[in-house]
């Protein structure tokens, strides 16, 4: 089955994912899609760790063709922005966890580099009050 | 700024963490490389933690005590008063608010501290996806396609300016040029939204 490479954006990693052409619905490769983001399709519907979504009431999700992106986003809870033309679509935070996080106070986990290239992680914080600055050049 | 805060009150289990919003690394690095910070400068070209804690605006300053609670929201809070004709906000208040919490543990709020974390809402997640999609296809050489998703992510996220003003420098725009005047008379018209306002709005 004909198939264009396309390429989904998770969190500013890369994931180049076949997509099927002739479908109206978008369509990604199964096995590679799931895999990018730490899904497995078992008996049970969709698990990751101790976690499963079932999907059984959705057949048309997961087809030959491929996995529906749009409606996994939804299932996922993840919201989705496609450029068919680009062959390029980014996928977002699992929206719940992170509302859930602020909702309750916890400042939400980040690993990010330094100019040097160097990663810290706020988690490794704890025991020090952290003042967090966000600011930019513009 | 920020240095001089972390070499007061670095001894006493405070450290600050700055979060550049920038297109790369080298825009950033004058910044940095004058401030010469001992503590954490980092760099979030995706935008990451505007993502995760719903910022709409910098500078953004959140208070995080030692077992990861958010214990004042965020606010616009600058180290000098260098723009504070501009802006109204003095930083001798706040820069006194944080060494009494950081020596009593006292958190001292004023009007313009929220609530709570306004929790983003489906509209803005949407808008954050679109705006991860046009910064790939930006730096894919895609330009055209870019501006498209750049314009649909403010479209659906009109209040944030990590949106809306963070993509002029990408798209060649000047963020303190005559666009920066138009978003800003812009804010101003929908009624100057602010995480304070958004909190007023949202419940938790």
């Amino acid at each position: 089955m004909p198939t264009t490479p396309f390429t989904l954006i998770d969190n500013g990693q890369r994931h180049e994912i076949d997509a099927m052409s002739e479908d109206s619905t978008l369509r990604l490769a199964t096995k590679p899609l799931l895999d990018a983001l730490g899904w497995t399709q078992k008996a049970e519907g969709l698990c990751r760790g101790d976690v499963c979504i079932p999907i059984a009431n959705q057949p048309d999700l997961i087809t030959q063709q491929g996995i529906d992106l749009l409606a996994l986003g939804a299932v996922l809870g993840r919201k989705v922005a496609v450029d068919r033309q680009e062959s390029a679509a980014s996928i977002g935070e699992e929206t719940a966890a992170n509302r859930a996080q602020l909702a309750q106070g916890i400042a939400p986990d980040f690993t990010l580099p330094d100019l040097s290239g160097k990663d810290y992680s706020l988690s490794s914080f704890r025991g020090k009050k952290v003042l967090l600055i966000a600011y930019a050049s513009w | 700024m920020w240095q001089a805060l972390y070499e007061e009150l670095g001894d006493k289990g405070f450290v600050p963490i700055s979060v550049a919003l920038d297109e790369s690394a080298e825009a950033a690095r004058p910044y940095i490389e004058k401030a010469n910070p001992q503590h954490p400068s980092l760099i979030d070209t995706e935008h990451v933690v505007a993502h995760r804690y719903g910022l709409i605006n910098v500078p953004a300053v959140v208070w995080i005590d030692e077992d990861g609670k958010i214990v004042r929201p965020s606010t616009a809070e600058y180290g000098t008063d260098m723009f504070v004709e501009f802006h109204g906000r003095k930083s001798g208040p706040f820069l006194d608010a944080v060494r009494a919490w950081v020596d009593t543990g006292e958190v001292r709020t004023d009007e313009e501290v929220p609530s709570h974390m306004p929790a983003p809402t489906d509209d803005e997640e949407q808008a954050r996806a679109e705006w991860a999609l046009a910064w790939f296809l930006h730096q894919q050489g895609k330009t055209e396609a870019a501006s498209q998703h750049f314009a649909r992510a403010g479209e659906l996220s009109p209040d944030d300016w990590t949106i809306r003003r963070g993509s002029m420098p990408i798209q060649g725009q000047n963020p303190m040029g005559p666009e920066f005047f138009e978003l800003f008379k812009d804010w101003e018209a929908r009624g100057k939204t602010t995480h304070a306002t958004m909190a007023a709005e949202r419940s938790s």
